[in-house]
């Protein structure tokens, strides 16, 4: 059983407030939907909670078992069982999955075994062409082999909370159901959590959340079940934008 | 100089280059081309040419042995040890199609094809390396003849407090094709090694050139490979620098015949107080010709690089593509690196481009190794190598790039141990 908690968690990009008291909590085999308005500080969440430089943290904390992970480096982290899909993955010329991810696993003693068997299993659950495998991390893949990367990972990984930053954006209908399938299939069979950022209630149709929260203006506004990504597709944000400063 | 031996007309050579040198002052930081450098260093009179059985070796020396086993397959091996050639092997079947490959004295007296390319010495040091080069290896590709494994030219150094001036010419014949594998290394010692490549590929021929450079950490390196590209003729040269204690090279190519075609890549990598000096030349003659440079560095401990290059376009060179890029990745706060691209023009129906970085590792892709649970020491180790792997998975002879990995990764683990040592 595992529990990130996120609480009261305020943070600055550049001086300026984007979190102004973020308060979540996600436990083993969860889904939590976070949606919200363009800017209301989405990324910066998950930015901030997996440890990318160039965010200020100015207060609350965010805890994983109780461990305090604003304390730790962004690998240290990823080492206790945080997984952070990004919503743009970053090209690295030259360097390949498989040595990445098998540093990864040897950095939490889990090394040695066959990676690329386990990138190729992974592979054909989400139908990812084989042959990008054998490419530089992320390089000369489009927007949806990149997300389809990211849930690969995810799957070779196998952290305990994952945060998926718009993994469904840049992928058609059919790829999206074979990504929300995998997280999903990983929520019930490992107990992963998941922290899903996105716009789209489609996404949900797959990966079925257990609650969803509404982030505007840096705080959670509204918190709901599944029904209030429905009303939100129906009605937007238009309610949440107007909150005076 | 009758110590050095050889034939006369080699002889007469040297007489006139040392009358020459004794009159040619030394470079200094003052010129452009040495800015930077370390050149007020050297002390000339710590080092002395070997006089002609100074050395005992015979047959190839282990340790460069051992380079050829991984090497596999190649159509003739030439070992030139302090210097002199001490071992020439030519595959039969590659002799039959009349390749040379061998004693330059011995293939081509009175030496018509010495300094075609570099043409007659200028400065102290092409003066110095005419006067005192003993024993040059010549590789001659008769026209239309393709050569279908790499020919293997391996230097090694062990004599202390030596000089010594290899001199390597390739000429591909018309509509030839050879791949030539340059191996630079030695023994821990305090030599100066100054050597030459005149590189040339005639017409439609196709030169691939690559120069390996692990040269012991007292070594100091003052290299100059100078390469004339003719009509429709495609060369390529890739120079990968680990060694020495300072290793310059100074590369100059020219597109001499039209529609001619050069890529001139390199990758290098300092540590400790290492320092890596490359000066590029892309002289485009003809019109129609293209010029591709990439260049990839790091630094690491307080070692510096620096890099200057210029793209020469000539007043008849129209229709000229000519590219540079060089980006350096510096990985100590005490290291340091310099970046220096020129373009010079004189015709405007070109397209030109010349790029250059220095600056860390960069920090989106290691944060996002991080992320994945990957320490940022081995990020940052992947990031590097994958970094030169641009260069290195497009050398002409593959099989050569291997060891070469192997010293960049070592020098990485150096670097990470070092850190440890340091946080402890």
């Amino acid at each position: 059983m595992a529990e990130l908690v996120i609480s009261g968690l305020r943070a600055a990009v550049g001086g300026k407030e984007i979190l102004r008291g973020v308060d979540l909590a996600v436990r083993s085999g969860e889904v939590h939907a976070v949606m919200g308005p363009n800017g209301s500080g989405k990324s910066t969440l998950a930015h901030v909670v997996m440890g990318r430089p160039g965010y200020d943290v100015i207060g609350g904390s965010v805890t994983l078992d109780g461990v305090d992970l604003l304390a730790l480096e962004p690998w240290e982290r990823a080492a206790a069982g945080l997984f952070s899909a990004m919503q743009y993955p970053t090209e690295v010329p030259g360097v390949a999955l498989a040595d990445v991810l098998e540093e990864a696993l040897v950095a939490v003693g889990r090394g040695g075994g066959d990676v690329a068997e386990r990138m190729r299993f992974e592979a054909e659950r989400i139908g990812f062409d084989e042959r990008f495998l054998s490419r530089p991390v992320n390089v000369d893949l489009s927007g949806g082999e990149k997300k389809r990367n990211e849930t690969l990972q995810l799957g070779v990984l196998q952290p305990r909370i994952a945060i998926l930053d718009e993994i469904d954006s840049g992928l058609d209908i059919d790829a999206l159901r074979k990504v929300a399938r995998r997280v999903e299939a990983e929520t019930e069979e490992r107990g992963l959590g998941v922290l899903a950022i996105t716009h789209y209630r489609r996404l949900l149709s797959v990966l079925r959340a257990d609650a969803v929260h509404v982030l505007a203006r840096g705080r959670v506004v509204m918190s709901g079940g599944p029904e209030l990504a429905d009303r939100l597709e129906a009605s937007g944000y238009a309610g949440f934008t107007d909150e005076g400063e | 100089m009758a110590r050095i031996g050889g034939p006369a007309w080699l002889r007469a050579r040297r007489a006139a280059a040392i009358e020459r040198f004794a009159v040619t002052p030394l470079p200094t930081v003052e010129q452009e081309v040495w800015r930077y450098s370390r050149i007020p260093e050297l002390d000339l009179a710590a080092y002395a040419p070997l006089p002609p059985g100074a050395s005992s070796a015979v047959g190839i020396p282990e340790q460069l042995r051992v380079v050829l086993e991984t090497l596999g397959a190649r159509a003739a091996v030439v070992a030139v040890v302090n210097g002199r050639v001490v071992h020439v092997e030519v595959d039969p079947a590659i002799a039959a199609l009349g390749v040379e490959v061998g004693r330059l004295v011995e293939l081509d007296a009175p030496g018509a094809t010495l300094g075609s390319i570099s043409g007659a010495p200028t400065t102290a040091f092409a003066q110095l390396h005419a006067a005192f080069s003993a024993d040059p290896v010549l590789v001659r590709v008769p026209a239309g003849v393709v050569v279908p494994a790499p020919v293997v030219v391996l230097h090694w150094t062990d004599a202390p407090s030596s000089a010594t001036f290899p001199h390597l010419v390739v000429d591909a014949g018309e509509d030839s094709e050879v791949v030539v594998y340059d191996h630079n290394a030695s023994e821990d010692v305090d030599a100066l090694v100054l050597p030459v490549a005149e590189l040339r590929a005639r017409p439609a021929s196709r030169l691939r050139y690559v120069h390996g450079q692990v040269l012991g950490p007292q070594v100091w390196q003052l290299g100059r490979q100078l390469s004339r590209v003719e009509q429709d003729a495609s060369f390529s040269t890739a120079m990968v620098a680990l060694g020495g204690d300072y290793a310059r090279l100074e590369v100059e190519s020219t597109l001499a015949g039209r529609g001619s075609a050069g890529e001139m890549l390199a990758v290098y990598f300092g540590e400790e107080r290492q320092m890596h000096d490359f000066r590029s030349l892309q002289d485009h003659v003809a019109p129609r010709t293209t010029s591709n440079l990439l260049f990839k560095g790091a630094v690491q401990g307080r070692a510096r690089s620096v890099y200057t290059g210029l793209i020469h376009i000539g007043k008849h060179a129209a229709g000229v593509d000519a590219f540079q890029t060089n980006r350096n990745i510096k990985l100590s706060e005490g290291a340091w690196a310099e970046s220096v691209p020129n373009l010079e023009i004189e015709n405007n129906d070109v397209r030109c481009s010349h790029a250059s970085a220095v600056g860390p590792v960069d920090e989106d892709q290691r944060y996002y190794l991080e992320s994945r649970g990957v320490p940022p020491a081995r990020a940052e180790r992947l990031i590097v190598l994958g970094f030169f792997e641009e260069v290195l998975e497009r050398l002409a002879v593959p099989a050569a790039a291997a060891p070469l990995r192997s010293e960049i990764a070592a020098k990485l683990d150096r670097r990470d141990r070092q850190a440890v040592g340091a946080g402890a």
